[in-house]
């Protein structure tokens, strides 16, 4: 037996197959092109199946990991693949765009003497090998309670509350302000790291589940808060996501060819620009482009810019690679497809021509001093280091903040200081009575499986809400 | 969903009505809020400002006049046919206030944004002077709307075919030197808005006026449509789409609206090109 697990430990994980840098930097397919059967179930004999799995600690919405791998190596897809929903209600996008590495992977206790189990590569082969030879039998879902409850954005938060409350037996509306459902899955994250026929086909699931997916409607203007209620609504869950753009605030950040980050992947990944003219929405074309930040937005941005034929795409960041927020895959990546850092450099001032077009951006270099109140070494200008960089387009990916549209409207809704809804983090109650609220609107920008965490949590308060009372 | 219930041609076609079944939209409109429309799955997410909405009939009206591809889409949507999106109201409504005497200014196809403004101005108790112009008598459009919404209508064309011959700000300066007027509002062309402005603050007559940058989402998401006002970035579709006129960066907003026109003018040609083959 100890012979047994000693072979698991040192034997090397299976590598996912990957499109070449060369090729998949000019086209807009998944970069990882999954698991095949034996490989699949090569990898899930890696996994010792821990009595106490450090995994499961380490996932935010608790999957059974090692339930769900002992399925796959018996080879039952469909048991795996009900092991994952009663935990995680998408799990295909999570296999794709998780931080495994600080998450389950980071936990598990092969990845101590050798390479951790690809826990997402698996949870990602599982779903997709039901999206395309499943039975498409659903899962069973609870006596009908009568209870209403609105769900306010389809993101990752708001799906999960819709899976979860739809089980248990309640009517769930999810209300989204786009025209197609989804949120930052849709919007934000690239085709080529999330297909979006995947996510469609998640939310095509939860409505067979029994939820409705409503678009096209602004909460906040084309119905207020307070007038769901008066619709009938018992509950309403809040996962209208961070959403507003941070820009710099230095000179010449009006000139055309300055873009959030928001807005060239919303023109690329929702309205689907990169298609352009087959599509009516344009997007910059620009050859010498500048993403500024480092976190994954920017590198979805430089790499979508990449795609898009630029000569030379150039992420500009004040602080350290060390310091880089991005998850190392996302960052390796931007690395193979030819991304350039520029480090412990910041923008001072933009320069365009006489039509009011961007030609260059003016910089600084930094160096790192004591930390500051996020924990990371503060940059410090350096006197006299100015230098000149041409570009034709830049995007800035430095952050997200709270958009006021829906708090606005709704002044009994308690913020903190940064406009972000105030809410239990363990049940995710507002300050209002029958609602609540989870995902980036609560924590500031974060990560799909965060959201869907929170999601979970207060799908579990609402439920708990509705039997009981408040 | 969002059907053409009424559609009208208007200007020898350059400019089309579109009264569109939206009824939750309908319901919560106040005049100077827009919408966000998208014909169909290929197409883009553009703003119009309402120019009419009607409750109890569970409809909005848009006025457009036909400029590119998005706009030559719409117009060939026929009654009974349907946008695939409508969003909205979005923007904060016109803030309605009893000042005294006000003078409504409006241009090409922004009088269809003024009059629903230009009516509210006057039910509440305003003196309602306005002036409306086009480029010739054919493209000047509600003219007996504005009439009905006003107390005193004047009309100009840039070629004398009707009314004064002469630019609004020509007459504009004629009323503002006879009454006394509180409140300018301005509705049109950038440049219009923009001589507007300037020639009211020589006046110290305070003027708001509608902005019409490029959007996508319309929520305050993204900042395409950030509009310089005061020396502060603002945006058009959740701070606006109106604003102070003597704070507003005309000029730069004049540029940003040519971030495209390289793709707008092939899209268009294209689809012309397509029409008529």
């Amino acid at each position: 037996m100890a012979e047994k697990t000693e072979t698991k430990k040192t034997t090397p994980r299976q590598a996912m197959p990957e499109q070449k840098p060369e090729i998949r930097r000019r086209n807009f397919q998944e970069v990882p092109t999954g698991y095949t059967l034996e490989q699949a179930m090569a990898e899930a004999g890696r996994c010792l199946q821990c009595k106490k799995p450090g995994c499961v600690e380490g996932c935010p919405v608790g999957v059974d990991i090692p339930g769900f791998i002992n399925l796959i190596t018996k080879g039952d897809m469909t048991g795996s693949i009900r092991n994952l929903w009663s935990k995680n209600s998408l799990p295909a996008v999570c296999g794709r765009v998780c931080p495994q590495e600080i998450q389950c992977e980071g936990y598990c206790i092969v990845g101590k003497k050798g390479d951790a189990v690809a826990i997402g590569n698996l949870e990602r082969f599982v779903a997709d090998y039901e999206r395309m030879h499943g039975t498409g039998e659903l899962p069973p879902r609870d006596k009908p309670t009568g209870k209403k409850i609105a769900v306010v954005g389809s993101g990752p938060s708001g799906l999960t509350v819709a899976g979860d409350l739809v089980r248990k037996g309640h009517e769930v509306t999810v209300l989204e302000a786009f025209h197609k459902p989804g949120g930052v899955l849709v919007y934000g994250i690239p085709e080529f790291r999330l297909p979006k026929e995947i996510v469609f086909s998640e939310v095509a699931f939860l409505e067979k589940l029994g939820a409705k997916v409503e678009c096209n409607q602004v909460v906040g203007r084309t119905v207020s808060l307070d007038e769901l209620f008066e619709e009938g609504y018992d509950a309403v869950y809040l996962g209208v996501g961070a959403g507003l753009p941070k820009f710099m605030n230095i000179p010449g950040e009006n000139l055309i060819g300055i873009l959030s980050a928001n807005e060239y992947l919303t023109r690329a990944n929702l309205m689907k620009a990169y298609l352009f003219p087959k599509v009516d929405t344009p997007i910059p074309l620009g050859k010498n482009v500048v993403v500024l930040g480092a976190g994954n937005v920017a590198m979805d941005s430089a790499r979508t810019a990449m795609r898009l034929g630029a000569d030379s795409v150039r992420i500009v960041y004040r602080r350290s690679r060390d310091e880089m927020p991005a998850r190392k895959a996302e960052i390796h990546h931007a690395d193979e497809e030819g991304i350039e850092f520029f480090l412990l450099t910041a923008p001072t001032r933009f320069i365009g021509d006489e039509k009011g077009r961007l030609t260059g951006m003016e910089c600084l270099k930094m160096e790192l001093g004591e930390p500051d109140a996020s924990g990371r070494r503060r940059p410090i200008p350096i006197k006299g280091s100015e230098f000149m960089m041409d570009c034709d387009l830049v995007i800035v990916a430095v952050g997200a903040g709270a958009n006021p549209l829906l708090t606005q409207t709704t002044p009994d809704l308690t913020l903190n200081k940064w406009g972000y809804i105030n809410a239990d983090p363990e049940t995710g109650k507002t300050t209002k009575k029958g609602v609540w609220a989870g995902g980036d609107i609560v924590t500031g920008s974060a990560t799909v499986i965060l959201a869907m965490g929170a999601g979970r949590k207060a799908a579990d308060s609402i439920h708990n809400y509705l039997t009981w009372g408040w | 969903m969002f059907k053409i219930v009424q559609r009208k041609e208007m200007a020898g076609g350059t400019i089309v009505l579109n009264e569109i079944e939206a009824p939750l939209i309908a319901k919560k409109a106040k005049p100077g809020q827009f919408v966000i429309l998208k014909a169909n799955e290929a197409g883009e997410r553009i703003p119009l400002t309402m120019a009419d909405t009607n409750p109890e009939k569970g409809t909005l009206t848009i006025i457009y006049m036909v400029v590119g591809k998005s706009t030559a889409l719409f117009k060939s949507l026929k009654v009974g046919e349907s946008y695939q999106d409508v969003i909205g109201p979005l923007g904060k409504p016109t803030h309605l206030e009893k000042v005294g005497t006000v003078v409504c200014v409006g241009g090409g196809t922004g009088i269809a944004v003024l009059h629903p403004i230009t009516r509210g101005l006057k039910e509440i108790g305003n003196n309602v002077i306005s002036i409306i112009g086009a480029r010739s008598k054919d493209i000047l459009i509600l003219e007996d709307e504005m009439k009905a919404a006003s107390h005193k209508l004047h009309v100009c064309t840039d070629d004398g075919s009707y009314g004064h011959h002469g630019f609004v700000t020509e007459v504009l300066k004629q009323v503002l030197e006879k009454e006394d007027v509180k409140l300018a509002v301005a509705i049109g062309p950038v440049p219009m808005m923009k001589f507007v402005s300037k020639l009211t603050k020589d006046f110290n007559v305070p003027t708001m006026v509608s902005l019409n940058p490029i959007m996508v989402d319309g929520t305050g998401m993204c900042g395409g449509c950030r509009v310089s006002v005061g020396g502060e970035t603002k945006f058009a579709c959740v701070d606006g789409p109106e604003f102070d006129g003597h704070k507003v960066d005309f000029d730069e907003l004049m540029r940003r609206l040519q971030a495209y026109c390289e793709d707008e003018k092939k899209c268009y040609n294209d689809y012309c090109t397509l029409q008529q083959a």
